[in-house]
């Protein structure tokens, strides 16, 4: 059975680009080959820096035949017709039949299509399809139209150890290819994947990315481990290092005492960014020591000495500029820098950094009125959080940003508990980074995505579709994550209108419209943070004015979306969310989560169930009778025109669960709440069992409507049933 | 070592390497620029049909980059070697590779790279697909293929060498402060340049006049404009280098907002795509030569 090998050789390919060109080549080829009917055993893909590799493996020799059937003119036809049909379809008379139907005999066109060979085909297919592959980003190179990553040199293409030929941008396939750039000279021959894969590793490429990797650990972890060390783990940078070699071979160097008392982020940051170097460690979670680990892309002569004293000294000269950075940065207060926020816009509708440090100021503020936590620190931490973009280092390394303000506050003498909150305020960073913990660090961490939210969102910069240019679904995951894990009771309206509260000063400098430049006696803090408290209740309230309203409401809705998507893990149900969210009435997630839980559990019960048909049939019977009639069914039944005992029973069980059920919802009793729904159950089956509620006569036909309309709105007090889905 | 022992060994190494490789070899243009790629010879040049090989030293002006003569490696002034190619040779990767082995860099000592770096001036309306070129872990040449100058497509397709001289001096002659370098076998770098270094410091930071400045960008963007209308590419594109210079001039006094950074920038690239729209009108820039 044939076997398929491409390749596809260019100069250096990205190396975030490699993996996913590696599996685009070979979903574009797999279809193409089922598309025509070429079913295969195996098919594996590999990418390096300068090629794309796809082996297929047991083709088979030819296409399966095929015949179809087709239809055509009457027997006895005019000859022209005929003549048309045979021709049309490349038969001859004889290779018709003739078929009955119910009005005549009719010709049938039997054509049989003998499968193409399988190299022919490939000839044709590939090209094609190498048109298809997309690069994130490609180029032109002087081969007319055609564009690929970076110039394409050659094409080594075999069916069963023979050329295909084809002719894609420019270059003619061929049996040939290049190995490693140095290491190697001359073109290689090749019939199939075993030899080609072979003659590569002579020729110093390792062809499988996974084996590249492999190697890249294995030696690394033995060359530190006779060291008595360990490389700190950074997979990251692992897979973009092994897409920048052929040939891996781990080389350790020296970083100079001098550079030691830098913090370890930024011996790591700068390694890892400019020089793609792992940075190794003495023991388990140990400190990082003054060695490091490169990946060269060659054996070098000298057994890679001058290679190991470049790459120190290249490394030397970036720490000698973090080190400038360093020390000039510890020479200003970070209070001292943060007027000049005022200097850095943070978005062009949502005011400079200056205006937004005071809002964080502000919220946190708030935030720790609210959650009884430290209001002064927080205030100081939601000062200093900013500050250190300004810093050099964070100018050179913009994703210390946090890090360094943790360790400029320290130095300035600052208290723990505000330089962690400055470190930690831009966590959760992704979902599995952690999530800040320390009382002040949670209210800057919050007050900073918050703000994001709200202000952006007041902006109009809402993300739509897969653009999310602000990464508001992040800032979004982020205030939930923080609040269910560590369990903040927080009303969310109440917070985002502080925020808009905090916003309409922006701009202003004068320090008396600042509750964050109170003196700093805590009882005024204290009353400043009332105020604003108060305020921000009356305007969650529904004080607020129009505009900001529809940015609480669609921040509180999108919150809402994200919480759907953080909970699916736990196999929470989205549209449980929605039925309680869509209530209006709760903005407190660690409650809504709760209330969803409760309402999860209920509906997995037989009562609960039942009810939710119940539910539906009310709802059914009374919107074909509110359209029949032309009106709504509210108020209140009238007992004496109750006839049955089933229709006593639910009007009285119905009277005593609304106020039962609002006030077990009141305490947070939720599962009780669920308990009084479900003794609505059985008199519910009962009354649909028993009671027709299109009664003769019109008097008691109403009144029986009422009371559906009483059981609909009892059990929306709970959730919003009309979204509770299957 | 052959060839590359002192700074001014290295730019005769290389040009004689390049002008091997039929390039003209140009000296500096006479107008400020931030990069040897705003020389006309590399800017206007990459447009139009006509092949073109040029090689030249050009002194790059980084107003913001200015460290008073204090940094080991930040200079306001330095100098590029800059190597233009149109249209690209297909084994441009290996004629490259040669002119660092003439430096006397051996890829078999070295661990030579060519990792990802993608080429963009906002204020050229130009773009390009290409490499920082690695040894051992530093930088040494941006390569870049050009797909578009103010804002029209190359084609051909040129490929552009940009090697930062100063900083491959350092690493051949094995320096740690670029003020050590040896430019000659009697001078040291500090000598020719470290004066000037402090003074065009205090200049750019402290000195310079904003409202001269600000009214130079004005009166160049207006003349670039009416030589534009001229028909005059060249003497319009002067006007249009002159105006980023001041424009960077002001960046580095601090005086322009972020917004009004945008602003800046998309004059000078109005001026730059109207300058490479006159270019590809003018004989050099429109049609390919008659012969060949």
């Amino acid at each position: 059975m044939p076997d398929l090998l491409l390749e596809l050789f260019s100069e250096e390919i990205p190396s975030r680009m490699q993996s996913g060109a590696a599996r685009e080549l070979e979903r574009l080829v797999v279809g193409a080959l089922s598309d025509r009917g070429l079913l295969f055993e195996g098919v594996r893909s590999f990418a390096g820096p300068r090629r794309l590799t796809l082996a297929v493996s047991g083709l088979p020799a030819r296409q399966p035949d095929v015949s179809e059937e087709r239809k055509g003119p009457r027997v006895g036809a005019p000859e022209k017709a005929i003549e048309g049909f045979l021709r049309s379809t490349g038969v001859t008379p004889d290779q018709c039949i003739k078929q009955p139907d119910a009005k005549g005999e009719f010709y049938v066109a039997v054509i049989r299509r003998a499968g193409r060979a399988t190299e022919e085909l490939l000839a044709e297919v590939l090209p094609e399809t190498l048109e298809q592959l997309i690069w994130p980003k490609s180029m032109r190179w002087n081969s007319g139209s055609a564009r690929w990553v970076r110039p394409l040199h050659s094409i080594l293409c075999t069916c069963d150890g023979e050329v295909v030929p084809f002719e894609f941008a420019g270059v003619t396939s061929s049996n040939r290819t290049r190995g490693h750039r140095f290491l190697s000279a001359g073109e290689i021959e090749v019939r199939r994947f075993e030899d080609y894969e072979e003659k590569l590793a002579t020729a110093s490429v390792v062809l499988d990315p996974m084996q590249r990797r492999e190697s890249i650990l294995h030696e690394s972890k033995q060359k530190a481990f006779a060291l008595g060390l360990r490389v700190i783990e950074d997979e990251a940078l692992l897979d973009e290092v092994v897409g920048l070699v052929e040939w891996p071979v781990a080389l350790i160097g020296r970083i100079d005492h001098e550079f030691m008392d830098l913090p370890p982020e930024v011996l790591q940051t700068s390694m890892r960014l400019h020089q793609k170097f792992f940075a190794l460690g003495e023991a388990e979670g140990g400190p990082i020591c003054s060695r490091f680990l490169v990946v060269a892309n060659i054996a070098a002569e000298d057994g890679g000495r001058e290679i190991v004293a470049g790459n120190e000294r290249v490394l030397r000269a970036r720490l000698s500029d973090a080190k400038f950075f360093w020390d000039q940065d510890r020479r200003h207060r970070l209070d001292t820098r943060v007027p000049e926020l005022r200097k850095i816009v943070f978005h062009a509708r949502a005011g400079t950094m200056l205006d937004r440090v005071h809002r964080l100021q502000s919220v946190a503020i708030v935030l720790s009125r609210i959650l009884d936590f430290d209001m002064e620190k927080a205030g100081r931490a939601a000062l200093l959080s900013k500050a250190d973009l300004l810093s050099g280092m964070v100018g050179e390394f913009p994703e210390l940003q946090g890090t360094m303000g943790r360790y400029y506050a320290l130095h300035d003498g600052e208290h723990d508990a505000v330089a962690n909150a400055v470190g930690d305020h831009y966590r959760p960073l992704g979902p599995s980074d952690r999530v800040p913990a320390e009382p002040v660090a949670i209210v800057v961490a919050l007050a900073d995505k918050i703000d994001t939210l709200v202000m952006l969102w007041r902006a109009g910069e809402k993300p739509t579709g897969s653009k999310d240019p602000f990464a508001l679904r992040r800032a979004g995951l982020g205030i939930i994550r923080i609040v269910l894990e560590n369990r903040l009771r927080l009303p969310l309206s109440t917070v985002l209108c502080s925020t808009l509260i905090a916003a309409r000063a922006d701009g202003d400098q004068a320090p008396e419209a600042r509750m964050s430049d109170c003196p700093d006696s805590p009882g005024l803090l204290g009353d400043a943070a009332s105020d604003l408290l108060g305020k921000a209740r009356a305007e969650a309230a529904g004080l607020l004015q129009d505009g900001d309203r529809e940015v609480v409401s669609g921040v509180l809705g999108f919150l809402a979306d994200r919480l759907k998507v953080a909970l699916r893990g736990e196999g929470v149900r989205h549209d449980l969310i929605d039925a309680v969210f869509s209530l209006g009435n709760e903005d407190d997630l660690l409650r809504l989560v709760a209330r969803v839980k409760a309402l999860d559990l209920f509906l997995a019960s037989a009562a609960g169930a039942n009810l939710l048909v119940a539910y539906r049939r009310a709802v059914n019977i009374l919107r074909i009778e509110e359209k029949r009639d032309g009106c709504s069914y509210e108020g209140e039944p009238d007992p004496d025109l109750l006839e049955h005992t089933e229709e006593r029973r639910l009007f009285a069980v119905l009277a005593g669960a609304r106020e039962l059920i609002q006030a077990e919802l009141a305490y947070e009793r939720f599962t009780e709440a669920m308990t009084a729904m479900s003794r609505l159950r059985e008199p519910v089956d009962a009354f649909f069992d028993k009671v027709t509620v299109n009664a003769p006569d019109a008097g008691v036909r109403k009144n029986r409507l009422l009371l559906l309309s009483r059981l609909r709105s009892v059990l929306q007090t709970t959730a919003d049933f009309s979204r509770i889905e299957g | 070592m052959p060839g590359a022992r002192t700074f001014q060994d290295l730019i005769f190494t290389l040009q004689s390497y390049w002008a091997a490789q039929g390039c003209v070899i140009l000296q500096p243009y006479d107008v400020e620029m931030g990069a040897g790629t705003f020389h006309p010879a590399t800017a206007l040049r990459a447009l139009g049909p006509r092949p073109w090989r040029a090689a030249y030293v050009q002194p790059s002006r980084r107003p913001k980059d200015g460290r008073y003569g204090e940094n080991p490696n930040r200079l306001q002034h330095y100098y590029q070697f800059q190597v233009i190619l149109k249209p690209a040779p297909a084994q441009v990767q290996d004629i490259y590779l040669d002119s660092i082995r003439a430096i006397g860099l051996d890829p078999l000592r070295h661990d030579i790279r060519f990792v990802e770096d993608d080429w963009e001036s906002p204020t050229l309306g130009a773009w390009g697909l290409g490499w920082e070129v690695w040894c051992d872990g530093m930088e040494i040449t941006q390569f870049t293929y050009f797909q578009q100058v103010g804002g029209f497509d190359c084609d051909p397709v040129s490929a552009e060498l940009t090697y930062g001289l100063e900083r491959l001096a350092m690493y051949v002659q094995g320096v740690e402060f670029v003020y050590d370098l040896a430019y000659n076998d009697r001078f040291r770098y500090g000598e020719v340049f470290h004066q000037s270094e402090r003074e065009f410091s205090a200049y750019d930071f402290e000195r310079a006049d904003t409202s001269i400045l600000s009214r130079h960008f004005a009166d160049a963007e207006k003349e670039c404009n009416s030589l534009v209308d001229a028909g005059l590419a060249l003497p319009a594109y002067d006007q249009c280098i002159k105006a980023s210079h001041c424009f960077n001039l002001l960046d580095a006094r601090g005086v322009i907002s972020v917004t009004e950074r945008a602003g800046y920038i998309a004059r000078v690239r109005a001026l730059a795509k109207a300058c490479c729209e006159a270019w590809l009108s003018s004989p050099q820039g429109a049609y390919a030569p008659r012969h060949g």
